[in-house]
């Protein structure tokens, strides 16, 4: 908390004659060794630290990177190419860079998803949570734009589809679409600028993660009980060494899984279609982002309708957009004034359906729309012969196995030239990934819905009257229950 | 030092003269400011040379019956099909009122020099309308349900004439600009 009063006394004339001109070691020492820090918080809220690990990592193997990397169309896959075999742990350097980016957003959908069981973005916390919301926005067009450098198939074709995107904005896409692009299309001079970007985004996070740390530090943490802290002597412990021995040990072991992905399994996260190099003829079958965008790309394709004058594809951008503006909307729609979902037992029933339904949603985007969700229910597909008769459009469908081909077969042949007959399989209607997506998309809406209209009818569990009562309560209930076993 | 400046001068402040200093000042700044924008901005926009590469001349001669070649200009890509009599007649039997985005085939050719129609060569973008996959044609083995072209990324089928008849693409293919320079070359431009 800012308004605590600092503890820092300079202890020789160095010291002293330093506090007097930059006080820089007052201010880490309020800020990172001394800081009250609620006693009761739990293992959900090392991500913070986590994340803080993962973004230096980035910018430290990123900087190595751009020294060996070369942003042009001709050179920009053999400079990959030759940071994996020729640069000296070039290729640790760079399986640590691209696992890091999952492994970067592993941890910040985790941190949001603590963010949104414990009520961290209610007030006082709005403009934390904010920020965050602008944190995780820049770290997704990071990733992005990253994606696109080693100009593999993959990069070359997902961002034409995102830049395909705003085109589909009316009247200023086109404009942003060129400004991407830098030309008719995706070429050298996009590369270019989007390694530049690419290297600038990184240091515009480190810029907000302050600003986030900054608006931590005005209220302090929030904790598990959602309640504020009425009594720093009682409520507090020092941030360090508490919480630094607390979030080095999670850190650890992050960074144990993190090594698991580097060294035994470098490109499970990411596609095979990456290592064959750009081919603007040929795309790519099934072109996904990579996992931590999938969410919003089902959300994207869920939308095949059009609404009113609103087309399709607008419409489709707009709730893909819609889907992160909520978030930034999420303090004044959730109405209930008790933080933790502890205490809230109908919504925390709500919380886990859309963790759910998240997950979901990267299921679906992940997955080809026209394929049924559960294969074995889908019936066989029948064959179609559509010709022409009497300049009128006529269709003909056969059912079964190859009988059904060889009926379709001899049908085609009785019928007159000219008819243009053709035959084509159509699959039996079933339930496909476009339809889960599609209510998936209402569901994910639906949370934050159901969060305004919740807050206002739901009865909240007894909120302890502070952190330490709740602390002793949970404390007195486990000696209580290990006393009658000894 | 100013206040007894400004006292010696009998203690008033002129604030007409700090307004008209304060106002010109942050207009100087604002307008510098705007004429570096502008540039911060314009250079987003295509160069000189990326704009220049963006016509080709094309041999239409070589193109095997019923199959098609696919040409770059400025990166983009182009398809040029040689149209059988069967796909010529299924594109031209085709209800236009029934279409998404309706056009009769003849509005998708451009006239040779002599004012007649070539509908065996069809000229479009490969750029499905969509989100900008390139759609597979009769080379990939896949024509879709309508016999011209498949967008294997979300499912968009387009006729023998490149009009989008099934999926969520909403314009058939574009028509480039393209003249026919001789019965067998034909110039593409952006």
């Amino acid at each position: 908390m800012s308004g605590h009063e600092s503890s820092y006394t300079p202890t020789n004339a160095f010291t002293r004659w330093l506090d007097t001109r930059l006080p820089i070691i007052r201010f880490a020492q309020d800020t990172a060794i001394n800081f009250p820090t609620p006693k009761n918080l739990n293992y959900w809220w090392t991500f913070g630290g986590i994340l803080a690990v993962c973004l230096a990592t980035q910018i430290i193997t990123g900087v190595i990177l751009a020294m060996h990397y070369e942003a042009s169309v001709d050179g920009a896959f053999a400079s990959v190419e030759r940071i994996m075999r020729d640069v000296p742990y070039g290729w640790l350097l760079r399986y640590i860079h691209a696992n890091g980016a999952s492994m970067f957003f592993l941890a910040v959908y985790i941190h949001m998803f603590r963010g949104l069981y414990y009520g961290s973005y209610k007030a006082p916390r709005e403009v934390l949570w904010i920020l965050g919301c602008v944190i995780y926005l820049l770290m997704m067009a990071t990733a992005f734009l990253g994606y696109m450098l080693p100009w593999g198939q993959m990069s070359y074709h997902g961002s034409n589809v995102i830049t395909g995107l705003f085109g589909a904005i009316p009247l200023i896409g086109e404009s942003i679409q060129t400004w991407l692009m830098g030309g008719p299309s995706i070429g050298n001079q996009t590369l270019q600028r989007f390694f530049s970007l690419h290297y600038l985004l990184p240091f515009m996070i480190a810029a907000v993660v302050i600003l986030h740390v900054w608006a931590l530090h005005v209220p302090g943490n929030n904790n598990p009980t959602g309640v504020e802290v009425q009594d720093v002597e009682k409520e507090t412990v020092p941030f360090h060494p508490y919480y630094t021995v607390k979030d080095a040990f999670a850190i650890v072991i992050f960074l144990l899984m993190f090594a698991v992905f580097v060294f035994y399994a470098p490109n499970v996260l990411g596609h095979a279609d990456n290592y064959v190099e750009a081919n603007p003829l040929v795309t790519p079958s099934h072109i996904v982002p990579e996992w931590y965008l999938l969410p919003f790309y089902a959300i994207l394709r869920a939308i095949t309708f059009d609404l009113g004058p609103i087309p399709a594809k607008l419409l489709g951008v707009i709730f893909m957009f819609a889907a992160i503006a909520v978030l930034f909307l999420l303090p004044w729609l959730d109405t209930s004034k008790v933080k933790s979902m502890r205490y809230r037992p109908v919504a925390k029933q709500f919380f886990f359906g859309f963790v759910v339904v998240c997950l979901l949603l990267g299921w679906c985007g992940a997955a080809n729309p026209d394929d049924a969700v559960i294969p074995a229910l889908q019936g066989d597909p029948k064959l179609v012969v559509s010709y022409t008769e009497n300049a009128v459009e006529v269709t003909s469908e056969y059912k079964g196995g190859g009988e059904a081909y060889h009926d379709a077969k001899s049908f085609m042949e009785t019928l007159p030239a000219g008819s243009n007959p053709s035959l084509s399989a159509v699959p039996a209607p079933t339930f496909q990934f476009r339809h889960l997506s599609l209510i998936l998309t209402f569901c994910y809406f639906g949370y934050f819905v159901i969060l305004f209209f919740i807050g206002l009818t739901e009865k909240p569990k007894e909120v302890p009257e502070s952190i330490h009562k709740s602390v002793l309560k949970r404390h007195k209930a486990s000696t209580a229950t290990a006393i009658p076993a000894e | 030092m100013t206040d007894q400046t400004s006292l010696e001068h009998g203690g008033a402040v002129d604030e007409d003269r700090r307004n008209f200093i304060h106002i010109a000042t942050g207009a100087a700044a604002f307008g510098g400011a705007a004429m570096f924008a502008w540039v911060a901005v314009d250079q987003w926009n295509p160069a000189a040379d990326t704009k220049a590469a963006s016509a080709l001349d094309v041999d239409i001669s070589k193109i095997p019956l019923g199959s098609e070649i696919r040409v770059l200009i400025g990166g983009k890509p182009f398809f040029v099909r040689h149209r059988t009599p069967a796909e010529i007649a299924a594109a031209e039997s085709v209800n236009v009122a029934s279409l998404r985005d309706p056009q009769t085939d003849d509005e998708r050719l451009n006239p040779k020099p002599n004012g007649e129609l070539n509908r065996a060569i069809l000229i479009t973008s490969g750029s499905c309308t969509h989100l900008g996959c390139v759609p597979v044609g009769p080379a990939q083995g896949n024509t879709g349900d309508f016999g011209g072209w498949y967008c294997p990324c979300h499912g968009s089928h387009y006729d023998t004439s490149g009009r989008i008849r099934k999926g969520p693409a909403p314009r058939n293919l574009p028509v480039p600009n393209y003249r026919y320079v001789s019965d067998t070359v034909v110039n593409i431009s952006l």
